[in-house]
C-alpha cells in the first residue's frame, strides 16, 4: 500500500453513556473502495458521518490526504456524498442539482453547464439536464445524486446505503455502476452498507464492524474464507455450526456423530472430551468423493431447497443440521428427503473459532 | 337516501345564508347612493377619494414590510429549530399562539409605554420610526400563522438531509436557506404572507392607536361619517380578502411534488 491518503485514528463517538464507535483505528490508500460493513446500530454510520463532518468524534483523529480534518464543517471537506433517501434538491432541475456543487464553488456557468453534460454522460442519462427529481425513478434519481456528488471533483466520495432504497435488481445494476465509475475516476470511496454481498462484491477492502468496534479488515475474499472471529464468519455468508467433541487433542482429531475427523488445527486450550464447535461453508461440502476432500461424513437427509442455480442440502449428523450447497446439475437427480447421503469435504476448510 | 340529502340541504343553506344574506344586503345597499334605481356610484366615490388610494397604498407597503420582515424572522427560527433544537418546538407552538389570545390593544400599550418619544429607544418619535413599529407590530399579529404555515411547510420536505446534502456540496448556512430550504418550502411561506396581507389590510386597533394613515381608521372614519360608501369598501375588503384567501388555495397546486421512488 502506499501512502495513507484516508486515515482515522482512536476515533470515538460518545451519545451520552452510550459510546456507539470505540477507538477505531483504519487507514486506506488513494483510489480504493472501501466498505463498512455490519449490522445496524454498529456504528458504521457514524463513522462515515464524522468523516462527512455532521458528527463531531468524542475522541481520535480523521486525515484526508496529510490534511486534519477532524474539526473542519462539512461544506470546508471538499467530499462528495450519496444518502439512502437521494436527498435531490426538489426545487432544481437535473442540471442543477448537479451544478449545484460547481455554482458554489463559483464556477462559470459554461463550464459549470460542460461538467454537468459531462456527468450525465457518465451515468447514462445524457439529455436530463431540464428533469425534475419526481419525474424520474429512484435509481435515475440516485445516479442523479451519485452525479452532483462527484461533479465538484470531491477528495473522496461517502455513500451512505445509497442502494438500500432501491428495488432488488435496480440495486445490483447500479453498484456495478457505481463500481465502474469509481474504477474509472479512481476516486476513494467509502461505502456504508449492512448488505454483505453487496460490501464482498464492489470492495476493495471490507471494514466488518460489530457494537462500535472493527471486527476484521481485509479484501472480501479474506474476510470470507478467513473470518477472524465469530461474528465475521456469521455475519458473513452462511455457516454451519458443528457441536463435536475431541477425543484426541494431540492428533487433532474430534468426532462428529461418531465420526472422527482431523482438523488442521485446535484451540491451545482445547482438552480431552471437552466439546468444541466447528464452523464449515456450506459449499465447500461436497455430495460423494471429489479430489482432494480428505474427509468423509455420512448423514439423512433432513430437508432439500431448491434456489435455482443452487440446491440446498440439510443433512442430519446425530443432533448436527448441517447445510450443504450444490450446483443445480441438470444430469442427476436432487437427493430426497430421508435417504442416507455420502459427503466429503477438505479438512482445510474447516474453520476452528475461538469463541 | 333522498331524505338524508334533503335535511343536509336544509342545514347547509341554513348555514351558507347566514354567511349570504349579510353580504347580498350589504351589496344591495352598497348600490342605492342614486335614488330610484341602483348604480355603482358609491364605488366611483370610493375609488375617487384621494383618501382611499392613499390609506390603501400605505396599508400595502406596510403588508408587504410585513410579509418580508415575518420571513427573514420566522423561516430561520423554525430551520433551526426543526434541525439543531427539536425539544423547543412546544415552546415554540406556545410562543407563537400568544398573539391570538392577547388582545391587540395591550400590544400597542405596551409598545406605547416602551417605545416612547421620551424612552431609549423611541420610535415613535417619528413617523418611520412609528411605521417601522407598526410593521412588527403585524409581523408579531400574524406570527400564529407564518409559524404554522412555514413549519407544515418544512415538514414536507427532508431538511435534515437536504441541508446536509448542501452542506457537503459546500454551501454555508446562508447559502442553504436562501437557496434550498427557502424555495422548496416557497408556497407554504406564500400562504402565510397571504394571510399576513389580509390582517394588515383591515387592522384597525394598531394602526388607529399608533395614529398612522392606514386603511383600517380610513374604513373606520368613512364608516362614522357616510351613509352609502362603508358599505361598497365593506364589498370592496371583501374580495380583498378572499382574494388573498384564493391565492392561497391556487398555490397549493404548485408544493414540491416527493420523489421518493423505489424502481
Amino acid at each position: 500500500m502506499t501512502a495513507d491518503f484516508l486515515s482515522v485514528s482512536g476515533l470515538t463517538k460518545t451519545y451520552g453513556s452510550n459510546t456507539v464507535v470505540k477507538a477505531v483505528d483504519f487507514a486506506f490508500a488513494r483510489g480504493e473502495f472501501i466498505s463498512l460493513l455490519g449490522p445496524s446500530g454498529c456504528g458504521k454510520t457514524t463513522i462515515l458521518r464524522m468523516i462527512a463532518g455532521f458528527e463531531t468524534p468524542s475522541a481520535g483523529t480523521i486525515t484526508i490526504d496529510g490534511q486534519d480534518i477532524t474539526t473542519l464543517k462539512p461544506n470546508q471537506r471538499q467530499l462528495g456524498m450519496v444518502f439512502q433517501a437521494y436527498a435531490l434538491f426538489p426545487n432544481l432541475n437535473v442540471g442543477d442539482n448537479i451544478g449545484f456543487g460547481l455554482k458554489i464553488a463559483g464556477v462559470p456557468r459554461e463550464e459549470r453547464r460542460a461538467r454537468v453534460a459531462e456527468m450525465l454522460k457518465l451515468i447514462g442519462l445524457p439529455g436530463y439536464e431540464q428533469r425534475y427529481p419526481y419525474e424520474m425513478s429512484g435509481g435515475q434519481q440516485q445516479r442523479v445524486a451519485l452525479a452532483r456528488a462527484i461533479a465538484p471533483r470531491p477528495r473522496m466520495l461517502l455513500l451512505d446505503e445509497p442502494l438500500s432504497a432501491l428495488d432488488a435488481k435496480i440495486r445490483v445494476s447500479l453498484r456495478e455502476e457505481i463500481r465502474a465509475i469509481q474504477l474509472d475516476l479512481g476516486i476513494t470511496t467509502v461505502f456504508v452498507t449492512h448488505d454483505q454481498e453487496e460490501a464482498l462484491s464492489i470492495s476493495d477492502r471490507v471494514v466488518v464492524m460489530n457494537a462500535g468496534r472493527i471486527e476484521q479488515l481485509g479484501a472480501p475474499h479474506d474476510i470470507y474464507n478467513k473470518p477472524a472471529t465469530r461474528f465475521v464468519a456469521t455475519f458473513v455468508g452462511q455457516l454451519n455450526n458443528l457441536d463435536v467433541v475431541i477425543t484426541d487433542p494431540a492428533n487433532k482429531i474430534v468426532t462428529i456423530d461418531g465420526q472422527p475427523l482431523t482438523l488442521p488445527d485446535l484451540p491451545a486450550d482445547a482438552g480431552l472430551n471437552a466439546a468444541s464447535v466447528l464452523t464449515v461453508r456450506p459449499e465447500v461440502l461436497t455430495i460423494g468423493a471429489r479430489e482432494g476432500n480428505d474427509v468423509t461424513l455420512t448423514g439423512t437427509v433432513a430437508d432439500v431447497t431448491f434456489l435455482g442455480s443452487v440446491i440446498r442440502v440439510r443433512v442430519a449428523l446425530g443432533k448436527n443440521v448441517i447445510s450443504l450447497d450444490t450446483f443445480n446439475d441438470q444430469r442427476s437427480i436432487p437427493p430426497r428427503r430421508g435417504e442416507s447421503i455420502t459427503f466429503s469435504l477438505a479438512s482445510k476448510d474447516l474453520l476452528v473459532l475461538a469463541n | 337516501m333522498k331524505q338524508n340529502r334533503f335535511w343536509a340541504w336544509v342545514v347547509f343553506l341554513l348555514g351558507a345564508s347566514y354567511f349570504i344574506v349579510p353580504l347580498v344586503a350589504t351589496f344591495e345597499f352598497s348600490l342605492r347612493m342614486r335614488r330610484g334605481y341602483y348604480s355603482f356610484d358609491s364605488y366611483a366615490s370610493v375609488f375617487s377619494d384621494p383618501n382611499f388610494q392613499a390609506t390603501f397604498g400605505y396599508s400595502v407597503l406596510i403588508g408587504i414590510f410585513s410579509i418580508l420582515v415575518g420571513i427573514v424572522i420566522v423561516v430561520p427560527a423554525v430551520y433551526f429549530v426543526r434541525l439543531r433544537l427539536p425539544w423547543l418546538r412546544p415552546f415554540m407552538e406556545f410562543f407563537t399562539l400568544l398573539p391570538l389570545i392577547i388582545p391587540a390593544i395591550i400590544l400597542v400599550y405596551g409598545y406605547i409605554r416602551l417605545y416612547n418619544s421620551s424612552s431609549i429607544i423611541p420610535f415613535t418619535g417619528s413617523a418611520l420610526g412609528t411605521d417601522i413599529l407598526l410593521t412588527f407590530a403585524y409581523v408579531t399579529l400574524a406570527l400564529p400563522y407564518t409559524y404554522r404555515a412555514v413549519d407544515t411547510g418544512m415538514r414536507t420536505i427532508d431538511v435534515q438531509t437536504l441541508t446536509e446534502a448542501a452542506q457537503i456540496a459546500g454551501a454555508n448556512t446562508i447559502q442553504i436557506i436562501s437557496q434550498i430550504i427557502l424555495p422548496n418550502i416557497l408556497v407554504a411561506v406564500l400562504s402565510g404572507a397571504f394571510l399576513t396581507f389580509a390582517i394588515v389590510i383591515g387592522e384597525f386597533t394598531i394602526a388607529s392607536l399608533l395614529n398612522r394613515p392606514a386603511f383600517g381608521p380610513y374604513l373606520q372614519n368613512i364608516g362614522a361619517n357616510r351613509a352609502y360608501e362603508p358599505a361598497a369598501l365593506a364589498i370592496i375588503s371583501f374580495i380583498i380578502t378572499w382574494g388573498a384567501m384564493g391565492m392561497i388555495n391556487v398555490l397549493g397546486r404548485f408544493a414540491p411534488r416527493t420523489s421518493a421512488r423505489t424502481d
